[in-house]
């Protein structure tokens, strides 16, 4: 593997992760519970497509193939994407798409803290700016699974349920690859065996508060790395990029 | 080759010091720390634009305004960038700056260093209309990416309030 085809599939799976949660997250427009809670995750939407296209802008400048990052968005088969698992789950119901965004965003935390320290320019740059929004998610994900978790019976366990269905796609969090040994050597990737510890600290110290008891899971779920995703998948491309594929290069 | 002869670096700042935030539109993006640079050379005009925030569906409206302006003045080739790098702040805000979006209605943020993001409600926001300080947050995503929703405990107004970034 080449450093070029490594910084390829390392900003690939930085874009998509936040391009495929933008999407699911963008499901819950005009279906929030309550107004404000429309706007938040809506809100939080556009800053994970944004963060898309910045990470896809440079994957496609990287790649050197003159493509644009709708091209990568809107163009790619579905074996060649490479966010987590987790990402593309359905958003099911509130307290389920609250705890997913605890997992992601506690996790997206410490990566784009870290990713400041890279020594891509590009990289650090974005996440710099990241940071800054995804303390944004993390403290609105907490608030509400501290709320859920110490409502009502129904609410608490609605959201015991929901970290119990995904706690086995937490492990794909810290999967790493060829990819990363090779850019790690040159202080472009991080690595992402350190950041355990600290997601771990962070959602247990929450979840505990929001009386949510850790899953005793010991089956974990991996496949993104190497393009192999749910079922989900498929489904969300089919919406995201039909109008591309039925009239390519369409524009407004 | 247009271009150079026509103006300066200090006259085409003084152009984009026009352009305001379609948004906010009480400040112009020069204010607002969002204009970084302006590039001259001989063949085209570069102008350096950093967003407030990654997804802000502003920046294809501010990138018009930029290109719409240059051009009308004369400027042809006119190139908009954009950097993420230094990340913006809204440390970057003026007094003047946070005086007009007050007036405007909006609190304006108070400065990172004040900030504890994990406990965003321990901060004492200002309420624009009637300046009590007896507010309480809404929630902590508003009309925009970059506000909150508060309301006024004694005015009762709700408003929005723009969060430290």
């Amino acid at each position: 593997m080449t450093k070029q085809a490594a910084l390829f599939k390392y900003l690939l799976q930085l874009g998509d992760n936040s391009l495929i949660q933008g999407h699911r997250l963008s499901e819950w427009c005009s279906r929030g519970p309550i107004l404000e809670e429309d706007l938040a995750i809506t809100n939080m939407a556009l800053d994970h497509i944004g963060r898309a296209q910045a990470f896809l802008k440079y994957a496609a400048d990287i790649e050197g193939k003159g493509k644009t990052e709708d091209d990568l968005a809107y163009k790619r088969p579905e074996r060649q994407f490479y966010n987590k698992l987790m990402t593309e789950l359905p958003i099911g119901d509130f307290a389920y798409t609250m705890a997913k965004q605890l997992l992601i965003s506690t996790f997206e935390y410490f990566q784009m803290l870290e990713l400041c320290k890279s020594k891509d320019e590009t990289i650090a740059g974005i996440a710099a700016k990241a940071v800054k929004e995804v303390r944004y998610h993390l403290s609105h994900a907490k608030d509400w699974c501290i709320r859920l978790g110490r409502g009502t019976n129904l609410s608490h366990d609605k959201l015991q349920n929901a970290f119990n269905d995904l706690w086995m796609y937490t492990g794909e969090f810290f999967e790493m690859g060829e990819e990363d040994a090779l850019l790690m050597k040159e202080g472009i990737a991080i690595d992402l065996q350190l950041l355990k510890p600290k997601w771990e600290e962070m959602v247990q110290s929450i979840l505990k508060e929001a009386n949510i008891q850790i899953p005793g899971t010991d089956y974990f779920q991996i496949g993104s790395r190497n393009g192999i995703h749910t079922e989900h998948l498929g489904h969300i491309l089919t919406e995201m990029q039909y109008l591309q594929r039925a009239y390519p290069d369409a524009t407004w | 080759m247009v271009n150079t002869k026509l103006a300066t670096k200090e006259e085409i700042f003084s152009m984009l010091s026009e352009i305001c935030d379609p948004e906010i539109p009480v400040v112009t993006i020069q204010e607002m720390g969002m204009l970084r640079d302006v590039i001259i050379d001989e063949h085209m005009c570069e102008v350096v634009i950093t967003p407030t925030y990654t997804g802000c569906p502003a920046m294809g409206i501010i990138e018009q305004d930029i290109i719409e302006l240059l051009q009308k003045n004369g400027i042809q080739n006119v190139k908009v960038s954009l950097v993420y790098s230094p990340a913006w702040t809204t440390d970057w805000m003026t007094d003047g700056t946070k005086e007009k979006l007050r007036k405007y209605g909006i609190a304006s943020p108070v400065h990172s260093s004040c900030m504890n993001w994990l406990k965003p409600n321990s901060i004492s926001v200002s309420c624009p209309k009637c300046n009590s300080s007896h507010t309480k947050l809404i929630s902590q995503f508003g009309s925009t990416a970059c506000k909150a929703l508060y309301q006024c405990e004694d005015c009762k107004e709700p408003f929005d309030y723009f969060k430290c970034h």
